[in-house]
């Protein structure tokens, strides 16, 4: 039922040139779910993010936000979706507040109510007691938070949030994800982008995973990592020799391996013998699921 | 969804995502107002002061007026260039450029139609106040006021709204802001100088008059002189269509560049 999509893609194909970015992708997020996007860098998230809002044209495809159709009907969807940027763009000479004001004006507020949910985004984002200061005495993580609460001003049916904690330590990213993990319990309907597998993990319902412009795998991050990895995994050590050999025997008993830096992980293994080496056995993650499908190599 | 249904259909240019441009850059003028205008209240009266007192020591009247009341008004339209014209151009390269700004706008529903003409019509506003900034410094080197002064900010205005949307053009189809250069050099340096601000054009060559008259600049300065000089003519009617027809077709170029510029 598409009635039941906050947002449908079908073939999208976004073009640069002689690079596809986006190469027929399909994609659902239903009402009330947050749907992760994840994939490499130059995997084509931030394309299809920038298509979400018709900043960037679909070459092909069908595009459907809150159903309204794209590009035609964008600025509809865009009154009633949320968006936090990769890229800090607030008005840093500009207050905590001055910025809200701003944004209940863009997002067409009425005037009674602008107070209220300046306010509301302010408490959200737990940035209260800041309203006074100018952004650029803020943290980076309360600009982060700002962002975020710059994007929830409208109260809007759609959250895209482009890479929400790229760049942050991981306090500052825990943060984030409790406040993220707040607008999901609320029933807010979300799409992030990003290509932190714990992020996704721990705030995704479903995950797709993105390569070269098109996905490549879709699903609960559990189902996904029995699905493509199983249980349990070996991970074998040794010089890049020995590497090479475990991964040539387990390819030809027909074992998926992922090189992990250091070691080699043999996928799968689901109580099986390890085929005589020795390792550490661990349970499989979206990791490895994210490496097996995305490929070793970075382009 | 049945959200379609629910909400009217939005159309184009409207009043309140235009509004909402507005508010964004009144409120960042409350934290920079002070640099503005000192830099557009100082230039145009460093201009009127050395201009004023250099040449006027040697030309005592031109067409009979005194040096300081036809420096004082031609240079109007100094002030409304460099208030529109350059400010547009850097201004919207660094908006995009380097703060992102417009693609934090063009997230909410503000088209890039819309943004431009917020954008032009508020460079436009400043332009038609911090214009009228040289006429009121000859006031006190002895232009004597009259009501005809009332319309200036209005011409500053459509003056103003077609030199913003040149210069958010110009920023638009620009690669880099070095490219600047070439437009500051080529075209707006002779523009400001074939205006009639410093000099009357009746001594040029005729060519060069020509293409004097096609100057939005000159047509300016003409109207700020009538304005508050000799009055107004009939043929001011088409000096002013001249700035209209200037605007609109900056207008549209403007916004054509930017969505090149700013939608992939």
């Amino acid at each position: 039922m598409t009635n039941e999509l906050a947002i449908r893609l079908r073939g999208a194909v976004k073009r640069y040139g002689p690079i596809t970015a986006v190469d027929g992708l399909d994609l659902d997020v239903p009402v009330g779910t947050c749907v992760g996007l994840l994939g490499p860098n130059g995997a084509g998230k931030s394309t299809t993010m920038r298509m979400l809002t018709a900043q960037a044209i679909a070459d092909e495809g069908e595009l459907e936000v809150l159903g309204y159709r794209l590009p035609q009907d964008s600025k509809q969807a865009r009154a009633q979706c949320g968006v936090v940027p990769q890229l800090d763009n607030l008005d840093v000479s500009l207050t905590v507040e001055q910025n809200l004001l701003v944004f209940t004006h863009l997002y067409r507020i009425g005037r009674h109510d602008r107070q209220a949910a300046i306010e509301r985004s302010l408490e959200l984002a737990n940035l209260t007691d800041r309203r006074d200061t100018r952004v650029d005495k803020l943290s980076g993580g309360m600009r982060r938070r700002l962002l975020i609460a710059r994007a929830l001003v409208h109260q809007p049916r759609l959250v895209l949030m482009d890479e929400p904690t790229v760049g942050l330590d991981p306090q500052v990213r825990q943060q984030l994800w409790a406040l993220i993990d707040r607008l999901r319990h609320e029933g807010t309907t979300i799409l992030m982008s990003t290509h932190y597998i714990e992020e996704a993990e721990r705030l995704a319902d479903t995950v797709l995973i993105m390569s070269h412009g098109v996905g490549v795998a879709r699903g609960k991050p559990a189902d996904l990592v029995l699905e493509h990895a199983g249980r349990e995994v070996l991970e074998v050590y040794g010089p890049p020799k020995r590497l090479a050999e475990v991964e040539s025997e387990a390819t030809a008993s027909r074992l998926k391996t992922r090189r992990t830096g250091t070691s080699v992980s043999i996928l799968g293994l689901d109580g099986r013998d390890g085929l005589g080496f020795d390792g550490e056995r661990r349970q499989a993650t979206l990791e490895d699921v994210f490496v097996l499908l995305t490929g070793e190599e970075i382009a | 969804m049945a959200a379609a249904e629910r909400t009217a259909k939005i159309g184009r240019l409207e009043r309140t995502a235009i509004t909402g441009v507005l508010v964004r850059e009144v409120v960042n003028f409350s934290s920079y107002w002070r640099a503005a205008t000192f830099s557009s209240t100082v230039e145009p009266t460093i201009y009127l002061l050395a201009f004023g007192f250099g040449f006027g020591s040697l030309v005592s009247t031109i067409n009979g007026y005194s040096y300081v009341e036809f420096v004082g008004t031609g240079t109007v339209a100094t002030a409304v260039l460099f208030s529109s014209a350059f400010a547009a151009m850097f201004g919207t390269f660094v908006k995009y450029q380097f703060q992102h700004t417009y693609d934090a706008i063009l997230a909410a529903p503000v088209d890039t139609e819309e943004l431009v003409t917020a954008e032009s019509i508020w460079i436009a506003v400043r332009a038609g106040v911090y214009g009228c900034v040289p006429m009121i410094v000859a006031i006190f080197f002895g232009l004597d006021p009259s009501w005809g002064m009332l319309t200036v900010p209005f011409i500053a205005f459509l003056t103003g709204l077609g030199w913003a949307n040149f210069g958010i053009m110009t920023a638009g189809y620009a690669k880099a802001i070095e490219n600047f250069n070439y437009i500051v050099s080529a075209v707006l340096t002779p523009l400001f100088l074939l205006a009639g601000t410093f000099f009357p054009l009746d001594g040029l060559p005729r060519w060069l008059q020509v293409i004097a008259e096609a100057n939005p600049l000159h047509q300016c300065v003409e109207l700020v002189r009538a304005a508050v000089l000799y009055g107004f003519e009939w043929n001011d009617l088409l000096r002013v269509g001249v700035l209209v027809v200037f605007a609109l077709l900056m207008w549209r170029l403007a916004i054509h560049a930017m969505e090149r510029k700013l939608i992939d």
